[in-house]
């Protein structure tokens, strides 16, 4: 494992808005690798810069107000963020492609799923527009769009929520890619579905050596596909490990809040556990460790230092000074 | 309990764009075809079945958001199929929905105050109560007031999303469709709307029909259950029953399909074989036939009616769903 070379390096990565209210740290401070043919998990809070660390990587990110201010992106070796925008467009749908997650935003409205798929196809690929077509249908078809022949000429707004995110995956597999960014990509599909889309991946990323990095809320999802999980809060890492070490010894104060508040199918209705308190401003974020107003373990030293990722073993990261036996003692 | 909301047979057929320009009959795809639901003053319905079998645009025709193609919908006791104009826009106030997806729902040149504020006025809000209105709908939704004026896209998805709910729990109306309400929030913020949406419900008394692909949260908020399969239901009852002893086989699926938030775990799963079919062209008798594990002739032929299963009030259409009582060899 350790000798394989990352395909994708994210260092120090800082990307904020500049607005008239103040600057917004969407991402401030975000390391992570993938390897190739792995499947990383980024979940985390709501607004906590899971879709803007994606958008920084494809080179996507509204300018102004948004801007990269600091890190450095490696994909292959080289670093993405020196690339010129036409380089990136050559990388972007090849390279690397992305489900985003609304499909409304990225599916043009006035031109039909064929137009759109072919014209994906044909971008990247040297092959005639009767094959692009063909693809196109194929693709749908491995999606699970029933009848793919005849509703590929359908548009956007003929195919229910579900359909239009799929056959937004099915826009992003289009080019056998190296790595997937699929953000949310099964949120709108029922559970089968679901499974079938998974499925699908896992066997690209079987035949392609495709490594995907799953943005998702469903810690179910996370569980069954995931070899390693990014937990964000407030637009940095919290913890970072395997999966499995995730679910087992979770260590990280907001790790162990979300695990909490999952609904389980149970006879007995309890009710839900939130973690108490409202998300952080991101552009007046508290000093000390940003999760301090709602951790139920916080310290004082929690209010005023504000900690750093480390390792307390082997591929085990966690942001929380609990686990920082120096700086916790320094203030109390 | 009354019924505050009922549907008598509607159906909704889409024309669809024929291949051959001189045919007499255009085909149809028959999104909804054929429900009959009533829905409990107070209860939370859950809604739940495959992508495309027409959760959607059920809801949007209970709420008359879409017109029927056929059939009556029913609100508190009046006849509202055919209702127009000032009739309906006096209904908008008592019925609400929280759509699936929130970056088309909002208007992209308003800031989210404006989009608040609008209702509210419209139903004749004082102004002074307007801005003290709009910080609580925020604050209950985990937003705040130094959002508000923000335009959508400068928020995340799951942000827009709680405005989307902020916006349908303005008026405090009787019923909401809630359309994936939670789906793109974390499960933090998810436990608080559902615990709010709750709280809501016990308060003033709300109807809620709830359309969900997450099974757990379905289960954790609804009273009873209804499951579609290609624009029909298939199964309906009260939502313990239903998930402890479901008893059509797509409901068997989709239950198995559940992902297990433990890595450890591997589950037993019911694979459903074959495509979805297309609703532009269903399979004759059951519906569900082409993929059921269980389809025998009778299956291919005739189409079985949604009858009670259980005590509990729990119906299926299914031909053998009375042998999966007995013999208890689906599960
Ligand atoms: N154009 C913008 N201007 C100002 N702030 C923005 C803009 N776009 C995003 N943000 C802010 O950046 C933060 C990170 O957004 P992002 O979309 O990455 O969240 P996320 O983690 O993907 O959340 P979700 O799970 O809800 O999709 C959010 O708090 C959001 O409000
Ligand atoms: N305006 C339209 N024109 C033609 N077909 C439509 C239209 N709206 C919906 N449909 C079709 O009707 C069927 C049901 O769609 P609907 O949106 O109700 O599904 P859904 O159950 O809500 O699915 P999802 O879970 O994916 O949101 C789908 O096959 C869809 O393609
Ligand atoms: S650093 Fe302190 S406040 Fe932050 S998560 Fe750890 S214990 Fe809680
Ligand atoms: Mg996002
Ligand atoms: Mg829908």
């Amino acid at each position: 494992m350790e000798s394989v070379k990352p395909l994708l390096e994210v260092k120090n990565l800082h990307t904020h808005f500049f607005t008239k209210t103040g600057v917004v740290r969407a991402v401030d401070g975000v390391n992570f690798d993938v390897k190739p043919g792995e499947t990383l998990g980024i979940v985390g809070e709501s607004g906590s810069g899971k879709s803007i660390t994606a958008m920084s990587i494809l080179g996507l990110i509204p300018s102004p107000p948004g801007r990269i201010v600091d890190g450095e992106i490696l994909f292959k070796g080289e670093d993405l963020l020196k690339k010129s925008e036409n380089q990136m467009r050559q990388i972007r749908g090849k390279e690397i492609s992305m489900v985003f997650q609304d499909p409304m935003t990225s599916l043009n409205p006035v031109f039909s799923v064929e137009k759109q798929m072919v014209e994906t196809v044909l971008a990247h690929e040297k092959v005639t527009k009767k094959q692009a077509r063909d693809r196109a249908i194929e693709l749908l078809n491995l999606v699970g769009i029933p009848d793919p022949s005849k509703r590929v000429k359908n548009y956007p707004h003929e195919f229910s929520g579900g359909m239009r995110q799929r056959v937004m995956i099915a826009m992003a597999l289009a080019c056998n890619p190296s790595l997937l960014i699929a953000d949310e990509p099964t949120t709108a599909l029922d559970v089968t579905i679901q499974a079938q889309i998974l499925e699908l991946f896992k066997k690209m990323q079987k035949e392609l050596d495709m490594a995907i990095i799953m943005i998702t809320h469903d810690l179910g999802v996370v569980a069954e596909v995931c070899d390693r999980v990014l937990v964000m809060y407030a637009g940095k890492p919290a913890e970072f490990t395997d999966t499995k070490k995730l679910f087992d010894q979770g260590k990280h104060p907001y790790t162990l809040g979300l695990m909490n508040s999952i609904p389980k199918i149970s006879p007995n209705k309890e009710k839900l556990i939130p973690i108490t308190g409202l998300p952080p401003n991101l552009g007046d974020l508290p000093k000390g460790c940003s999760f301090a107003p709602r951790c139920k373990h916080v310290m004082d030293s929690c209010l005023s230092i504000d900690p750093t990722l480390q390792e307390i073993d082997e591929n085990h990261f966690v942001r929380c000074l609990l686990y920082e036996e120096s700086k916790k003692a320094v203030t109390t | 309990m009354s019924a505050l909301l009922e549907l008598k047979n509607i159906k909704k057929h889409f024309p669809l764009k024929s291949e051959k320009l001189f045919t007499k009959e255009k085909p149809l795809l028959k999104a909804v075809d054929g429900i009959s639901l009533s829905v409990r003053s107070g209860e939370t319905l859950g809604l739940v079945g495959e992508s495309g079998c027409g959760k959607s645009t059920a809801g949007r025709m209970a709420l008359k958001l879409l017109e029927p193609t056929e059939g009556e919908i029913w609100f508190k006791g009046e006849n509202i199929t055919n209702y127009r104009g000032e009739q309906l826009r006096k209904l908008r106030r008592e019925m609400q929905i929280i759509f699936q997806d929130p970056y088309a729902s909002l208007n992209p040149r308003k800031t989210i105050e404006q989009t608040l504020a609008e209702p509210l006025k419209i139903f004749g809000m004082p102004k002074g109560q307007v801005t003290q209105r709009i910080d609580y709908l925020l604050d209950v939704v985990g937003l705040s007031s130094y959002h508000k004026q923000r335009y959508p896209h400068e928020f995340s998805g799951g942000q827009r999303q709680r405005i989307g709910i902020a916006r349908a729990l303005a008026l405090e109306p009787e019923l909401v469709i809630c359309d994936e309400p939670v789906s793109a929030l974390d499960v933090s913020i998810q436990a608080q709307v559902i615990n709010l949406m709750e709280e809501l419900q016990a308060e003033f008394n709300l109807t809620y029909i709830f359309i969900a692909h997450d099974l757990s949260v379905v289960h954790h908020i609804s009273d009873r259950v209804a499951v579609m399969y290609l624009g029909k239901i298939v199964e309906l009852g009260d939502a313990g029953e239903v998930y402890s002893n479901p008893k059509h086989p797509y409901t068997q699926a989709l239950l198995s399909a559940v992902p297990e938030t433990n890595p450890h775990r591997e589950k037993e799963r019911i694979i459903l074989k074959g495509d979805l079919p297309s609703p532009a062209n269903p399979p004759a008798g059951c519906k569900f036939h082409t993929r059921c594990p269980f389809a025998e002739d009778i299956c291919r032929v005739q189409e079985p009616e949604l009858k009670l299963v259980s005590t509990g009030g729990q119906m299926a259409a299914c031909h053998f769903a009375k042998e999966v009582v007995t013999e208890g060899n689906f599960t």
